[in-house]
């Protein structure tokens, strides 16, 4: 054997075998760590049914806050809460509700968020009007009832901020061609997402579902301007009304056509 | 050195059950107390403590939050509401207190299954055991803080099997049950003691507080070793009884100093000869062996008197 292929012996064999396992151990302890926040990154993702508490944090500020320790749990009258087991599906421990099982009831108190010790449910919050925790949308325009022309209403009914979260909208019934449809609209500055339209829509699947705000209540981009929003708040056109031409040959109005015998006398004009 | 099966039975003869097995006892009895608080509100309606170990709040004014979860939520830069600051300001008052890593030993729910587990391996024979270093727990107790900056979320309740059994128990998550049961496995085949004595990064961090806490265990009676090994058989961390048994001759402080000790008093029940007892990290009294062999006393009276 050569002397280059003989491995050269250290020089202080316990230091380096201490060295050794030393590097051992705290890689596996990174190792361990790694994987944990590999675990933090999926679980940040929250399904779009389940929802937080009144006054949640926006998601990623909630993990670094909650410590899933369920006193808002506690402390809701109704039960709605419930800590996330690992089917559940949002991070592991930490409190959520699904509105078609049991929707936020909006205690006047709030009692959920004056438990939170940590502020993952905002203590600002003391209007529960104000709450945002999600907003509904008619996610099935096909199978709501109002919309075929029936008066559920169910929804809109139900709605603790009605007349303002959701309003119904009457439009001509083309099918009958003599009815109306009442077709509940919702106002997602007002909507709560408290999810008691979602719990009461009538249907076996909710035609009504609270999503995400960030999901459906978007804000409007800023480099479109409404013309007719800019106009209002100028107090005024913002440009000059078009140059008024004359009309030539108009000014009289011309004699009514007799309609051609054997038509019926509809009162149609073009 | 042959591993000591057989602890407690020596113990048993000279002092006799209670005295032998009353530190067992009453840790139980703390930490069925402990989880008893929180069940009484799901189970009869009697709310005492809401909440789980991560925070909670009894009698609706005395918050308690885990200093180790709210060091990592720190870590993520959200600034806590003042009820989790003054919670774990509590808690760390109480464990500078009372000895650190006590709460490993009296409140931990997962006590009882390592324990079981310590408790099987003696039974069954079981004496291999994966090597593992107890400073793991340190590197991983600082990795998750670090990971917890990174990601931006409370790292370690995302596995923490001490919180999952917690919420299992007291909110019925049964998945919860899963991470305590696989730690049970571990400790039984592949490492005595593994989990609280090598990994657990929560008793790491009750370890920090335990560097300056004040309840402490001691070996006053120390020249009154036989060697029987019994409390090294019985002990989940042994590397701590050694500086303070058998430091007679150097004149080291029989207090039990180190962080690691869980303040669990298996050793206090296990010593035939009534080597230990409890007392405060100030107090460095040790017994002179001429006055243990003149003395019928037992120990603790000796040291009172």
């Amino acid at each position: 054997m050569s002397a280059a292929n003989t491995p050269e012996k250290p020089k202080n064999p316990q230091r380096r075998k201490a060295l050794e396992e030393m590097a051992r151990f705290s890689a596996s302890a990174a190792a361990a760590c790694v994987l944990v926040g590999g675990l933090g990154q999926q679980s940040k993702a929250l399904p779009a049914q389940a929802l937080r508490p009144p006054g949640a944090l926006p998601e990623k500020d909630f993990l670094s806050a909650c410590v899933r320790c369920g006193l808002c749990v506690r402390d809701c009258p109704y039960g709605t809460l419930k800590l996330a087991d690992w089917s559940d599906g949002p991070a592991l421990g930490t409190p959520f509700f699904h509105a078609r099982n049991v929707p936020c009831e909006m205690c006047d108190t709030i009692p959920c968020v004056k438990a939170c010790p940590t502020g993952a449910l905002e203590h600002s919050l003391v209007d529960i009007a104000k709450a945002k925790m999600g907003v509904a949308v008619i996610t099935s325009r096909e199978t709501c009832l109002n919309l075929h022309g029936l008066r559920c209403d169910v929804c809109y009914r139900v709605c603790p901020v009605i007349d303002k979260a959701i309003t119904l909208e009457r439009t001509h019934n083309a099918r009958t061609d003599k009815h109306a449809i009442f077709e509940p609209v919702v106002h997602p500055d007002y909507c709560t997402g408290c999810g008691k339209c979602e719990k009461s829509c009538v249907l076996t699947q909710a035609a009504i579902k609270v999503l995400p705000r960030e999901m459906a209540a978007l804000s409007q981009d800023a480099h479109y301007k409404r013309g007719w929003v800019e106009k209002d708040k100028a107090g005024g056109a913002l440009v000059d009304a078009p140059v008024k031409l004359p009309t030539r040959g108009l000014d009289a109005p011309a004699a009514p056509a007799a309609p051609p015998s054997g038509l019926p006398n509809s009162n149609w004009r073009p | 050195m042959a591993a000591n099966l057989t602890p407690y039975i020596e113990a048993e003869e000279k002092k006799g059950f209670w005295q032998a097995h009353r530190f067992g006892i009453l840790r139980r009895l703390s930490q069925l107390f402990f989880l008893a608080l929180f069940l009484t509100g799901p189970l009869f309606g009697l709310w005492i403590a809401k909440g789980t170990i991560a925070s909670s709040m009894t009698l609706n004014v005395l918050p308690l939050t885990d200093p180790f979860v709210l060091v990592q939520s720190l870590a993520t830069r959200h600034w806590p509401e003042g009820l989790a600051l003054i919670g774990a300001g509590i808690v760390l008052v109480g464990y500078l207190l009372l000895g650190g890593r006590s709460y490993c030993a009296w409140v931990c729910p997962l006590n009882p299954v390592t324990d079981f587990a310590a408790f099987l391996r003696r039974k069954l024979g079981i004496t291999t055991s994966a090597k593992l270093r107890a400073e793991t727990r340190h590197y991983f107790a600082v990795g998750l803080v670090i990971m917890s900056a990174l990601t931006g979320m409370v790292a370690w309740e995302l596995v923490n099997p001490i919180t999952a059994l917690h919420r299992a128990l007291v909110f019925g998550t049964f998945f919860g049950l899963l991470p305590a049961l696989a730690i049970f496995l571990f400790d039984l085949f592949v490492a005595k003691h593994g989990w609280c004595g090598h990994l657990c990064p929560v008793g790491a961090a009750y370890g920090a507080i335990g560097k300056v806490a004040l309840l402490r265990v001691s070996a006053p009676a120390r020249a009154a070793c036989d060697d029987c090994m019994d409390c090294f058989a019985v002990c989940p961390e042994p590397h701590v009884i050694t500086p303070a048994l058998r430091g007679g001759k150097t004149g080291a402080s029989p207090v039990i100093l180190s962080a690691d000790c869980t303040l669990c008093g298996a050793c206090i029940d296990t010593c035939p000869e009534r080597v230990f007892a409890f007392t405060h990290r100030f107090d460095a009294r040790a017994l002179e062996p001429r006055a243990l062999a003149t003395t019928p006393l037992p120990t603790c009276e000796r040291i009172a008197s």
